[in-house]
């Protein structure tokens, strides 16, 4: 194992984070106090509770995993295509590291800069919201295992891609519509049946419902059930990703 | 001792049916230069590429360094620096971190002196913190050099150096190459310029159509293939050629000032003492004489001519 590749990819990524800190940083601030202002108290004045939970601490999951997942999505998949793109994956190619060290760095460090995202939002959240959280390490442990399937998903993207309208395709037209029906602002009981039964094949409901219960101890759908989608969701990423490497699929002619 | 390089009968065919490489074969000494000439799409990226990693060859085998580039990837891509035709460069990176990026990304542990070494010897040091984007066509080419040599490799392949750069830069290259040489580094250059293979290489490698043409010393080729040509200068000008000179074949210039004899510096005789004694013996007064070897290009355009001819 190339531990010192893993280490220099992982740094050299995390570079390009540090040089952006402080839009990283503002940009998820503003939106979170966007979202309350807008949900929390415009719209979650006149709702309510929702399952006993207050409507504005009610979205707070939702929104941590909504911006996790597009993040985690968004930073491995430019990660990746950025150094196809401007021609600098020669050297990833002829340095002497295997399909294992180069997903750790990237995802990895893909990974740290949702996770990081996600903690600020959390932190703003607890601003505007009283947070109690139930299963603090059941909520670490999903948030973790989301960060890191949708930044090994967003790696798949960006060797997939070949041009930037690709790279933002599949997180337009496929993440955000999964992640906006998948109960990140509303919970699936308050759907008719019909869409209860439709929503159920949103991958996407199992993780929110999932960290959900972490926060609030209650769950649309049966926690087992939700770890389960998620570490099938992660293997099937890593299968694609080994397949990829394998086979040199769009990096190795 | 075992050539540093050591490709058998490698073979590329990329899908569609192009074969790139027909099986090349060619063994590199340590420490030696390497000019790897070819016109455009003979196979030379495609050779580097595929002993480096980047595209993996459909056939035969290759060593580095004793180590098989696909069972031992590890070993013999540890041994080899690439420096690539296109800049190929994170814009927004600086320069120290680029090199330091490359040098943990082959497996070496930080080693700042040596960094600073191998960028002072670029004349990057002044830049080490300059970002890649600010910096002139010809600094991004340093620093591509810089980040193949970041972790010591005993190979360099350098695919076309000095393509699109211009005569001061190219000099400049040279030097480099030159100082690389001397520390021990085994250097492949691909190039088009037969200028630049004539300047700097021990030995060259000519590769049309994935073939190898031939592989020798390049003074060897220049004195087996090469040509002289003797040009005569004359005091008085003439209207035609002397009689009794035609087994030379010589051509008289157009405003009759000059005689050119052309002969091969292998003959045992060259017959220039006769043709001078001849000459005189007619009254013809020389002026100057003047000697040119035929130059690797030429030479160069005779095989490429001779194969797509075959």
């Amino acid at each position: 194992m190339n531990l010192t590749a893993v280490r220099a990819i992982y740094t050299f990524e995390m570079a390009r984070f540090f040089r952006t800190l402080l839009q990283s940083f503002i940009s998820p601030v503003i939106s979170t106090s966007l979202y309350f202002v807008v949900f929390g108290a415009a719209i979650g004045s006149r709702i309510d509770q929702v399952e006993g939970v207050s409507y504005g601490a009610f979205i707070v999951p939702g929104l941590i995993m909504l911006t996790v997942m597009t993040q985690g999505i968004s930073n491995a998949s430019f990660g990746i295509y950025f150094p196809k793109f401007i021609g600098t994956i020669f050297e990833l190619l002829s340095a002497p590291v295997n399909f294992l060290e180069i997903v750790l760095g990237y995802v990895g460090a893909a990974a740290t800069k949702a996770l990081f995202i996600g903690i600020v939002i959390l932190g703003t959240s607890a601003f505007f919201v009283d947070l109690n959280i139930q299963h603090p390490l059941a909520m670490v442990a999903f948030l973790l295992l989301t960060c890191v399937s949708f930044a090994l998903f967003g790696f798949i993207i960006g060797i997939w891609a070949k041009n930037f309208e690709q790279l933002q395709l599949i997180p337009l037209l496929i993440i955000t519509p999964l992640v906006f029906l998948g109960g990140s602002f509303y919970s699936i009981s308050m759907l008719p049946p019909v869409w209860q039964t439709i929503t159920m094949f949103n991958p996407v409901v199992y993780l929110i419902s999932g960290f959900r219960w972490s926060f609030f101890g209650q769950a649309d759908v049966a926690i087992g059930f939700s770890l389960f989608a998620i570490g099938l969701f992660t293997a099937i990423c890593i299968g694609i990703i080994w397949l990829i490497f394998k086979t040199g699929w769009r990096i190795r002619s | 001792m075992a050539p540093i390089v050591d490709v058998r009968d490698l073979r590329k065919t990329f899908e569609g049916g192009f074969e790139a490489l027909k099986g090349v074969s060619l063994q590199i000494e340590e420490g030696e230069i390497l000019a790897l000439l070819g016109p455009n799409g003979a196979g030379k990226t495609t050779l580097i590429s595929a002993l480096c990693g980047i595209t993996t060859p459909t056939g035969g085998s290759a060593r580095v360094g004793g180590h098989d580039i696909i069972a031992d990837y590890r070993a013999a891509r540890q041994m080899i620096g690439l420096v690539p035709q296109e800049i190929a460069l994170e814009p927004f990176e600086k320069v120290i971190n680029a090199v330091r990026f490359s040098r943990g990304l082959f497996g070496k542990p930080r080693d700042d002196a040596f960094l600073e070494k191998t960028l002072r010897q670029l004349s990057l040091w002044d830049k080490r913190d300059a970002k890649i984007m600010e910096l002139s066509g010809g600094m991004k080419r340093r620093v591509l050099i810089a980040k193949a040599l970041c972790h010591e490799p005993r190979v360099l392949f350098l695919d076309e150096p000095t393509a699109g750069v211009d005569v001061e830069l190219r000099r400049d290259m040279w030097q480099v190459v030159a100082a690389l040489k001397e520390s021990g580094v085994t250097i492949i250059l691909t190039t088009h310029y037969i200028e630049e293979a004539e300047a700097i290489a021990d030995r060259v490698a000519v590769i049309n159509k994935g073939e190898i043409l031939l592989v020798e010393e390049k003074s060897e080729l220049m004195t087996r293939m090469g040509r002289k040509s003797l040009r005569i200068e004359l005091t008085e000008p003439l209207k035609a050629v002397p009689e009794g000179v035609e087994e030379y074949h010589l051509e008289l210039a157009p405003d009759g000032r000059a005689l050119t004899y052309t002969y091969d510096t292998n003959a045992e005789r060259t017959g220039i003492t006769r043709l001078l004694q001849k000459l005189s013996e007619r009254g013809v007064a020389l002026r100057d004489l003047q000697t040119k070897q035929s130059s690797l290009e030429e030479i160069f355009v005779s095989l490429v001519k001779e194969e797509d001819a075959a």
